[in-house]
């Protein structure tokens, strides 16, 4: 029953574990870049500028209430289009076809970015008014008050959330097989339909992602752990 | 722009609305009859009781609905018991497949809901039931359970979102809801752009009456916003 797991030309065993790393390399870039998106709108959204706020809002509120599947043959779809539109504006009037890879970073990244934008939203609220007025008093601006006082306490506030928005993230790249990146669920799906034996490998894909999730959580953790030295919570005083 | 494509295939993607939304009922209804069941075992204290419930919580947030789906429908079949057991009648249809699967879903991301709200109610209105001569389950219907709605509803309307969200993938087994029209006239006419605004405005519509419905019920309810 599991030789058809063996390493090598003879089984899927190998295939099955890059299509797991595959699946945790583009989880990290959607992540990052969902992270990226999410400093930008949640800025956006704390701005005193009323059309920024629209945008933000329209984007989080757009990517909240439709699915992921639509987001995703979107991008899949018209993805390259739009990138040879906009070359074309530069000058550049040749075919451009973006891989399944920066597709799927692109789709999941934009929509983990709607929940890292709440994330980062909240934590940069829940930083202390006093912090960026003694900030301020020190003389301190832009890069400064942002960088060395605001990032690191927003930072240790938004990783529970962060960590959230990970889990969501993991299980979203799962869509993007049905664009062709050869993932975990797509490599799943190659070898069930090969060998005939569905139930062995989407148990094994199963198995693949809890041991993901497993190992994120361990690492999530840890980070929470190194980012709360020093800080007493206010439930130990 | 094609505006004359989109108000076509507006009238083809609608057709579909009437499927996301008895999928959504239907998985819903039966799924919180499985959250009650699974928070009710959670909380029971029972060691036997509460292990198999937490690890049926963990499995199934921790994988993605598309792999429970492909599991229910392809994975389970493989078996020739299976599909020569009574069982079959149902599980070789798409649509009861995924109901199958968005139930087991939704019901164990509602237990997560259901068994905070339960907590949340306090320990002297279980005694104050138990002074007054109430039975355990009436305690449980007339107390906790109401309570418990009060406290959970808030978090099981963005259940209800992520539900309608969810039904999108059942088009992926063949089944013709709004997401699996949408791609059909996408690939037949490459107009991505266009279909997305169609079909993306119809879940916003769908969405946006979930979320008014539950706000009437908070304010019936007597839920005051957090802000």
């Amino acid at each position: 029953m599991f030789d058809v797991f063996a390493l090598g030309p003879t089984g899927w065993g190998d295939e099955m574990l890059m299509g797991a790393l595959m699946t945790v390399l583009v989880s990290t870039s959607s992540l990052i870049l969902g992270i990226l998106i999410g400093i930008i709108f949640a800025f956006c959204k704390l701005s005193n500028i009323f059309a920024l706020k629209i945008i933000a809002n329209t984007y989080t509120t757009i990517i909240r209430g439709i699915p992921e599947l639509l987001i995703i043959y979107l991008l899949f779809f018209g993805g390259s289009g739009a990138v040879m539109y906009i070359a074309k504006i530069f000058g550049y009037d040749g075919y451009i076809e973006l891989n399944a890879f920066t597709i799927g970073t692109i789709a999941v990244g934009a929509i983990s970015g709607a929940y890292s934008t709440e994330v980062i939203r909240g934590a940069v609220n829940s930083v202390h008014k006093g912090q960026f007025e003694a900030g301020k008093a020190l003389g301190l601006n832009g890069y400064g008050l942002y960088g060395s006082v605001i990032f690191p306490q927003v930072a240790r506030i938004a990783l529970p959330g962060i960590g959230n928005v990970w889990q969501i993230t993991l299980k979203d790249t799962a869509l993007i097989s049905v664009t062709g990146l050869v993932e975990i669920m797509r490599q799943s799906r190659i070898a069930a339909g090969s060998t005939h034996e569905p139930f062995i490998f989407y148990t094994a894909a199963i198995i693949l992602y809890l041991i993901i999730t497993r190992l994120s959580n361990i690492l999530f953790d840890k980070a929470e752990n190194t980012y709360s030295k020093g800080y007493v919570s206010k439930e130990a005083i | 722009m094609r505006y004359e494509l989109m108000y076509e295939s507006f009238f083809k993607i609608a057709e579909g609305v009437p499927l996301t939304i008895q999928l959504v009922i239907i998985s819903t209804i039966l799924g919180i009859f499985l959250a009650i069941a699974v928070a009710l075992m959670r909380i029971s204290g029972n060691k036997l009781m509460s292990a198999p419930a937490y690890y049926f919580v963990y499995l199934i947030r921790g994988t993605p609905l598309l792999l429970q789906l492909y599991f229910v429908y392809y994975g389970l079949s493989q078996f020739e018991f299976i599909r020569e057991s009574i069982l079959w009648i149902i599980l070789k249809e798409p649509y009861w497949c995924g109901v199958i699967t968005l139930t087991i879903s939704t019901g164990a991301y509602s237990s997560e809901i259901i068994r905070g709200g339960i907590l949340s109610v306090s320990k002297n209105h279980i005694e104050a039931s138990g002074a007054l001569g109430l039975s355990q389950v009436k305690t449980f219907l007339l107390i906790t359970l109401p309570i418990t709605v009060r406290q959970a509803l808030p978090a099981y309307g963005n259940e209800l979102i992520l539900m309608v969200k969810a039904t999108s993938l059942i088009s992926i087994v063949t089944l013709m809801e709004i997401t699996g029209i949408a791609r059909t006239i996408i690939s037949k006419t490459y107009a991505p752009v266009e279909i997305f605004l169609v079909a993306g405005s119809i879940y916003l519509v769908i969405n946006f009456i979930i979320v008014m419905l539950v706000n009437l019920a908070e304010r019936r309810l007597g839920i005051e916003k957090a802000t």
